[in-house]
């Protein structure tokens, strides 16, 4: 068995191993087996990207779905994109399955818990791995499942139901453009594998604009959407924060939700001649980070803040896809899921701390009492928002400086946006870890850093978050740009058409940009730290503020427009017209026949048990003659 | 003769059933039906996958009329002959916590009902599978009747209602069918595809309408779906298993079997029509489900709603539409006899169906909630399990026929997973009530029953070509006929 086939296996052994030995393995021995999976899995991935040859590797596992000419395989693709992707969620995973050691080791539900992980895992590799679009679908819908099960992890508590059902049905309105995206693919190209449909693309002499490829990209993207929640398919995100934190750092930052940008960036031949749906890529993009960014600045859970944090950053990583800026994007999944995952680790080494709070108005001056916590944070806010020489600032930039070349207005929303992003990371930051206490005695006194099996993932990813950026060094600053080196033969035959950035306004975009982030970061200090101000309790709030608490209402408007007409609905087609008129014209019919039987009641008494009878007998009568033939 | 056997052998046992006392016939019948399994797992090993009619038998019926007592299977019928094999020893085995009065004459309705759901998809003479598809009907009649709940005699005259109608618009176009016939007349299926090209497009259009209301109420189709709901809730839960599990399929069947390649002309003018009828039956049945109190009664209008991308899928006319509906046929069989049976064990333990009353109950049922989510999971159509391939092809064949229908139909993805999310959640999670506290998990029986059927929603999900290789030369070979 090849290397590539082992990797989704351990995974899935682990799954199969801790969830049907669940509550029979000891807890000691479920954490090693989940984390222990993960590893391996990643120590595969790191040893064929240390292998890498360059050229695409397929390997075909067995037939799965063969109709007439169309044979779909469980089949894996090897190349510079999966690789890269399999790095990040097998490093990332494992990170996060060994953080949950720590996290979860109170929970009844333990063995569950990383059974569900492990499965994850599996379904995410498959997501990336596949070699053909179908095969993405099992690893899109899997994860889907997987948080959903993960969300409502906790499922005595009827809002986390709610929330991971909301998570799963928004996921599906996406799927179903993805499905249908898939049959104009095949209805088109005959083929779902990659290798065949990029193939027919690169050689049939599609113009700029085709209109079956902007259809296809344009159902592609409303997977995407859903997937990785913009606009309008963005409201489950931030509700999905009802499960455990490690599941929010894994799957709702790191992870799951940065498969639209995977697929996106795997289909790059066909939506680099789809203009259209690039613009449509870039507006969603943009509006999403701008607006999920605006709703961060007063939220006060601090899991929310993240949340919104992360629909917002996806929103960036659109807006660069649809400029064709594909590796700085793909850059942006990679520094992001180092800081994101960070983040929402330190949130939960917090929430561990404060037990259960997640209030940020109840915390405060927890820097003392959580150092590696807070350090680790620390770096990781600075790698968000965009400051040098973290992470975030090199792929940030590169997407901004794209985009700038593209349309200066759209620049210059998004710049407005990154001003935002500063400020409500720094806000974060200081209203959680400077000033006062502001908690109960009782949570004062349980205060404590978290052990090392959640610290020491915290600091690894700290590294990764300072460091990531020389990853992709650009030139002006003495590097060669390696991932965008590394990625370049996935792009070589799509006709991407972007401007270079001269070095003046390259420069110049990125003084812009840090001058804008730690003027926020300034102002946040000035509020919060200075003035020690805290944000109002809820109710308190009024105008603008309390309409951006309460997040434009979009849920009430969803609700509104969507869920309370479908019930309406429901009702109407059940009581009017299956009951009053259906239901009505055949009882009619039925005693209509009922009355005119009533003149032939000698033969027709009106009761079913006669005509049945009837019915009985003439069948029998007609096999008996029937029966001649048998035996006689 | 194996066919035969496949027919007999629940007539025979069923038989015995009746003379015995007691438990006895429990056991009689669920050795009978695994007997039968081992039968149609022996069709299934031996069948050679090519269009030809295999294990045929033919005897003069009624002889001088032409009609002939003629069976046989081929690829298509021996998916259903599976479906029907493999589901009716787990309906039976279901029923082993509970006792009925009459116990023999219960059990041996179920065999009558097995053989007579075996005659139909397997006969190869027009008027024997009237004679079979009729035949099934008394029954499930009986067992509704006799073994339902308070509202019985009321919904089963409904059922009754609607079936004979249907079955006597079906009567006359075979009849017109076989007068058809060149010489001394032949209700050979075959015969009848024969003459298909002589008949114009009046003949054609009539013979469709006929064909399509028959169908369409056994399945059922919108708008002659009224009876189902009713039927569903009221009948003991076994014979909700029959009827969604198999007897459905006797409708899809037909269409397969008869409509389709009899009525060519009649398909290329009046599919649209069906077409727009079922895809109304699957957003309609969801929309309704998904405010349904009652679980029965739920998974009644989503049986409804699946029925209706099966029939869409058959009126593309596609060879993944067809396919697509063969395999759903199955994977449909084993999901909504698991689900019916989650639902009989929670009225059972808590005697209560109704979803605000419910609650919390995974809390000490682990078993139950996994198989559980599985059968959900497979009726969702969740990739790798066996309601997706089914789904992925139907719709995909829609699709092919006409991109709006398949775009519509495919809403049944996302209304399917909030009324599933709905029904389990509402049942298993949330806080515990008083009906569900101290839920107990899963007995031997219950195991015996759920264990397999939550593998064969994996296994077929992971393995469709399990039952798509068998199935494709003859469904080709249909396929031909139509275009001719």
């Amino acid at each position: 068995m090849s290397l590539i086939t082992l990797i989704p296996l351990f995974p899935l052994l682990g799954f199969l191993i801790n969830g049907i030995g669940f509550r029979k393995v000891p807890n000691s021995l479920v954490g090693i087996i989940g984390s222990a999976a993960a590893l391996a899995s990643f120590a595969c991935a790191l040893s064929l990207f240390l292998n890498f040859s360059g050229t695409p590797q397929l390997v075909h596992v067995f037939d799965w779905i063969t109709v007439g000419k169309l044979n779909i395989a469980m089949s894996f693709q090897i190349d510079q994109l999966s690789l890269l992707m399999l790095l990040i969620i097998t490093g990332v995973g494992s990170l996060i399955h060994i953080y949950s050691i720590g996290y979860m080791h109170h929970d009844e539900g333990f063995g569950k818990f990383f059974a569900f992980l492990n499965l994850f895992l599996f379904f995410m590799l498959l997501l990336v791995m596949g070699s053909n679009y179908v095969v993405m679908f099992i690893g899109w819908e899997g994860v889907g499942l997987c948080s959903y099960l993960l969300i409502g992890f906790w499922n005595k508590n009827v809002n986390y139901g709610a929330a991971a059902r909301k998570a799963f049905i928004m996921n599906r309105i996406g799927d179903l453009g993805f499905l249908l995206g898939i049959f104009l693919i095949i209805a088109h190209f005959g083929s779902v594998e990659y290798a065949d449909v990029f193939g027919k693309v690169a050689e049939g002499g599609y113009l700029s604009g085709d209109k079956t490829l902007v259809a296809i990209t344009l159902l592609l993207f409303v997977g995407a959407m859903g997937k990785s929640a913009q606009i309008p398919l963005y409201t489950w995100l931030p509700d999905a924060m009802a499960g455990p934190t490690p599941v929010s750092a894994l799957i709702h930052a790191a992870t799951m939700v940065t498969a639209g940008i995977y697929m996106i960036i795997r289909s790059n031949i066909m939506y680099s001649l789809a203009p259209e749906t690039l613009e449509v890529v870039a507006w969603v993009g943009l509006a999403t980070a701008v607006f999920a960014a605006s709703i961060g600045l007063f939220q006060n859970d601090i899991k929310k803040v993240l949340a919104y944090s992360t629909v917002s950053q996806l929103g960036y990583m659109f807006m660069g896809l649809g400029v064709m800026a594909y590796s700085s994007s793909f850059f942006h999944v990679m520094t992001h899921a180092f800081f994101k995952a960070l983040l929402f680790l330190g949130a939960g080494s917090v929430i561990h701390a404060m037990s259960d709070e997640q209030d940020i108005r109840s915390m405060g001056g927890l820097r003392k009492k959580l150092p590696i916590t807070f350090i680790t944070f620390l770096i990781a806010t600075i790698a968000i928002s965009g400051i040098p020489p973290f992470a975030g600032f090199f792929s940030k930039d590169e997407i901004l400086a794209h985009v700038y070349e593209h349309n200066k207005l759209m620049w210059a929303f998004g710049l407005l946006g990154s001003i935002m992003t500063s400020f409500y990371m720094f806000r974060l930051l200081f209203l959680t870890f400077f000033g006062e206490f502001r908690g109960t005695k009782e949570q004062e006194h349980h205060l404590h850093e978290s052990p090392l099996t959640m610290t020491a993932p915290l600091m690894v990813l700290a590294v990764l978050s300072a460091i990531a950026g020389f990853f992709n060094l650009p030139h002006i600053f003495g590097g060669h740009a390696g991932l965008a080196e590394f990625m370049a033969p996935l792009f070589a035959h799509s006709h991407v058409e972007t401007a270079e950035v001269s070095e003046s306004t390259e420069i110049m975009l990125m003084v812009i940009s840090v001058v804008a982030a730690l003027a926020s970061a300034i102002v946040a200090y000035v509020i919060y730290v200075s003035k020690k101000a805290v944000p109002a309790a809820d109710g308190a709030e009024s105008g603008l503020q309390k309409v951006i608490y309460n997040k434009y209402y979009i849920d009430e408007l969803y609700d509104a427009v969507f869920v309370k007409p479908i019930s309406a609905l429901s009702t109407f087609f059940h009581d009017v017209i299956d009951f009053l008129g259906i239901d009505l014209i055949v009882e009619s019919i039925g005693k209509l026949v009922k009355t005119l039987s009533a003149e032939a009641r000698l033969l027709q008494n009106g009761t079913t048990g006669f005509y049945l009878f009837a019915m009985v007998l003439s069948i029998v009568a007609l096999l008996a003659w029937g029966l001649q033939g048998f035996f006689f | 003769m194996l066919t035969l056997s496949l027919i007999f052998l629940p007539i025979v046992a069923g038989l015995l059933t009746l003379t015995t006392k007691g438990e006895n016939a429990k056991t009689l019948a669920s050795l009978a039906a695994f007997a039968e399994l081992v039968l149609g797992g022996y069709a299934y090993c031996t069948f050679v996958p090519n269009a030809t009619s295999q294990f045929a038998y033919s005897h003069s019926w009624i002889a001088n009329a032409g009609i002939n007592f003629s069976v046989g299977i081929d690829g298509i019928s021996l998916i259903l002959v599976s479906l029907t094999t493999l589901v009716v020893p787990f309906i039976i085995l279901s029923t082993f916590n509970l006792r009925y009065k009459n116990p023999s004459v219960f059990y041996a309705l179920i065999l009558f009902m097995q053989a007579a759901l075996v005659g139909v998809f397997t006969a190869k003479d027009a008027f024997l599978f009237y004679f079979f598809f009729e035949a099934a009907l008394i029954p499930i009649y009986f067992i509704a009747a006799i073994w339902g709940g308070e509202n019985r005699i009321k919904v089963t005259f409904k059922f009754f209602v609607y079936t004979l109608f249907g079955s006597l618009f079906m009567l006359l176009a075979l009849v017109y069918l076989y007068l058809e016939t060149p010489g001394t007349h032949s209700s050979e299926i075959t015969a009848f595809y024969d003459i298909a090209s002589s008949l114009d497009l009046k003949e054609q259009s009539l013979l469709f309408g006929a064909f399509f209301i028959a169908f369409a109420i056994k399945m059922p189709l919108f708008p002659f779906h009224t009876w189902q709901p009713d039927t569903y809730v009221e009948a003991p839960t076994a014979g909700t298993m029959l009827l969604s599990g198999v007897m459905l399929k006797m409708g899809t069947y037909g269409l397969i079997r008869l409509l389709l390649p009899i009525v060519p002309l009649g398909v290329q003018h009046w599919g649209m029509v069906a077409v727009i009828l079922s895809v109304i039956g699957i957003v309609y049945g969801s929309i309704i489900a998904i405010q349904q109190k009652d679980m029965k009664r739920l998974i009644a209008y989503s049986s409804f709603a699946h029925v209706g991308l099966m029939a869409a899928g058959i009126f593309s006319g596609t060879l993944d539409g067809i396919q697509g509906a063969l395999i759903q046929m199955v994977a449909h069989g084993i999901n909504v006899v698991g689900l019916f049976f989650v639902v009989e064990i929670i009225q059972q333990r808590t005697k209560s169906r109704v979803l605000d009353t419910l609650g919390g109950i995974t809390q000490t049922t682990p078993l139950l909630t996994v198989t559980f989510i599985i059968l959900m999971l497979g009726s969702v159509a969740l990739p790798l399990t066996n309601g997706f391939v089914g789904e992925f092809l139907l719709l995909k064949g829609v699709y092919e026929y006409n991109a709006w229908a398949g775009a519509i139909a495919g809403l049944t993805i996302i209304l399917g997973a909030v009324y599933m999310l709905r029904l389990v959640q509402k049942s298993m999670f949330g806080p515990t009530t008083s009906l569900t506290e101290g839920f107990a998990d899963l007995t031997l029986s219950e195991k015996a029953t759920l264990f397999p059927l939550a593998f064969m929603v994996i296994l077929f999900g992971l393995a469709p070509n399990i039952f798509l290789t068998v199935s494709e030369p003859a469904v080709a070979q249909l396929l031909t006929l139509i275009s001719k």
